[in-house]
């Protein structure tokens, strides 16, 4: 049996992001936020990561955010990402606080830091979906 | 109480640098220290330590132990430490601390790994978020930051450069070093980008290679064969958090391990007369000049111009060539070089009376630092 190696390699799913990752799939981006607190966190975990409360639930938020930091990768570290070189990766800071590793949709010339984003979604054929965060137009926060 | 001068590096040692074909992480590491111990004119049996940074191209459980066996020692201490590239200063850390609780006397610390023609078992099959948005490897992380460096403080890309020119001078003065060509910065403006605003020359390479070194009581130091190398101070701050989660991209672990070190010396960025700084990319050894002080936040790009960091300028810089030039292995022979300088014995590229030596290590993406004071005596 030949192995697909232009697959894209997929996110570690497990008992403790897999709200995360439903939430992209649904394209519904949803953070835990704590009942105590009132705050959100990222990445997933158990505890509230400012308070170590266990008391919290999955919340959708805004999907409002800036462009933090961001590179362009021309290297081809993997053969699934050989056409896409060189393509943007962006750490994204949400209005809600938390900062989020996603995509960018736009041409890499475009990106500036402290530029408005609005969340958008990537479903791939591998089976999940990423974040794939829009330029809001002539927007800057 | 103070330890500033109650331990001494009293021997180091290296093996060639580069792509060694053919020789596995232990043979390099036994190479290793076996030459520190002929450094300090010692004999495996007058070591009860042995302290090891495990290969970063192949994790493997209990390497300190494995490393001891195959030294022949039989040691009243081993361990291994998981610091990533500050580990080996961590590991003089630990040494200092055994020696001072009587659980040993004599400690080899060593680091060895080919990751260029070995094994690559670690890197061997990406997978996780960071994959999955095509963030592989060191390079891309690196470069969130250093773009966010040159977004906040105007950093430029030559900048980032003039540290390159500066370590592959020094490399090019070094017998040793993997690289012996020095380049220019239209070298490094012309070379491809890895991940902007990364380019080839701003990234260290993958080498295969180890070095280790002897650290004791200063006690024992004195009489041994080689004068004492004097830890004047020492430090550590690690930052933690994966790059996405950290308050900050543009301030190190340095800025909280350079402080605590140099007050354990009683030292001011002034008194430093050669820096030996971790440089696995351009960006660190801006953001740790800045961190420690030598320079306010922000104004790191514009103090490595000018050849203020060559030799000959007012502080000279990675004078093996560090990770840049001499070999990309993760922090020892920053240490080894450190101590080389101190004694004098640099030839060519020795910092003429050079009394103080800082060192930093740094691992993971800014996920750990720390500092190491060196002096050839206790001021
Ligand atoms: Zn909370």
């Amino acid at each position: 049996m030949a192995t697909d190696v232009t697959e894209r390699p997929a996110p570690d799913v497990d008992e403790e992001n897999a709200g995360y990752w439903d939430s992209l799939r649904r394209h519904e981006l949803a953070l835990q936020r704590c009942a105590d607190c009132g705050r959100f966190w990222s990445p997933a975990g158990s505890f509230c990561r400012w308070c170590l409360s266990d008391r919290w639930s999955w919340e959708r938020v805004s999907g409002r955010g800036t462009l933090y930091a961001f590179t362009v990768v021309h290297q081809v570290y993997h053969p699934a990402f050989r056409e896409a070189a060189p393509y943007p990766a962006a750490v994204v800071e949400l209005e809600e606080g938390p900062r989020l590793l996603a995509t960018v949709d736009c041409a890499p010339r475009e990106l500036r830091v402290g530029m408005a984003l609005e969340v958008g979604y990537r479903d791939l054929p591998e089976g999940f979906t990423l974040l794939a965060f829009r330029p809001v137009t002539g927007g800057t926060r | 109480m103070n330890p500033r001068g109650r331990y001494a590096v009293v021997g180091v040692g290296n093996t060639a640098y580069g792509k060694l074909a053919g020789r596995s992480a232990m043979s390099l590491s036994v190479e290793a220290v076996r030459n520190a111990l002929a450094d300090a004119g010692l004999r495996p049996a007058d070591v009860d330590a042995v302290l090891t940074k495990a290969p970063t191209s192949n994790f493997t459980m209990l390497w300190s132990a494995q490393v001891a066996q195959a030294v022949g020692i039989v040691p009243q201490v081993t361990a291994t430490l998981d610091q990533a590239g500050a580990s080996n200063i961590g590991l003089v850390g630990y040494a200092m601390w055994c020696i001072e609780t009587g659980q040993c006397h004599t400690a080899v610390i060593v680091y060895g790994d080919n990751p260029a023609t070995g094994s690559r078992a670690t890197y061997a099959r990406p997978r996780g978020e960071g994959a999955a948005y095509g963030m592989f490897g060191v390079p891309p992380w690196y470069a969130l930051i250093a773009q966010r460096h040159m977004h906040e403080y105007g950093t430029t890309s030559e900048q980032l450069g003039a540290v390159a020119v500066a370590c592959r001078k020094h490399a090019a003065m070094n017998p040793g070093a993997q690289f012996q060509s020095p380049i220019t910065l239209e070298d490094h403006h012309a070379s491809r980008f890895v991940a902007e605003p990364l380019r080839l020359l701003d990234c260290c390479p993958i080498s295969d290679g180890a070095a280790a070194i002897v650290v004791t009581s200063a006690e024992r130091a004195s009489g041994m064969r080689k004068p004492p190398v004097y830890v004047l101070g020492i430090g550590q701050g690690h930052p933690a958090w994966d790059v996405p989660y950290r308050s900050t991209l543009t301030t190190s672990g340095a800025a909280t391990s350079g402080p605590m070190a140099f007050r354990m010396a009683g030292i001011t960025p002034a008194d430093v007369d050669v820096a030996q700084l971790y440089d696995c990319f351009t960006i660190v050894p801006i953001v740790t000049l800045e961190d420690y002080g030598f320079c306010a936040k922000g104004e790191g790009g514009a103090f490595v111009e000018q050849g203020r960091i060559a030799l000959g300028g007012a502080l000279p810089l990675n004078t093996s060539g560090g990770l840049l030039g001499e070999t990309g292995m993760p922090g020892m022979q920053l240490i080894v070089e450190g101590v080389r300088q101190m004694r004098g014995e640099c030839g060519g590229r020795q910092v003429p009376d050079a009394r103080i030596c800082v060192v930093s290590g740094q691992g993971g993406v800014m996920t750990t630092h720390a500092t190491l004071v060196l002096g050839k005596e206790v001021p």
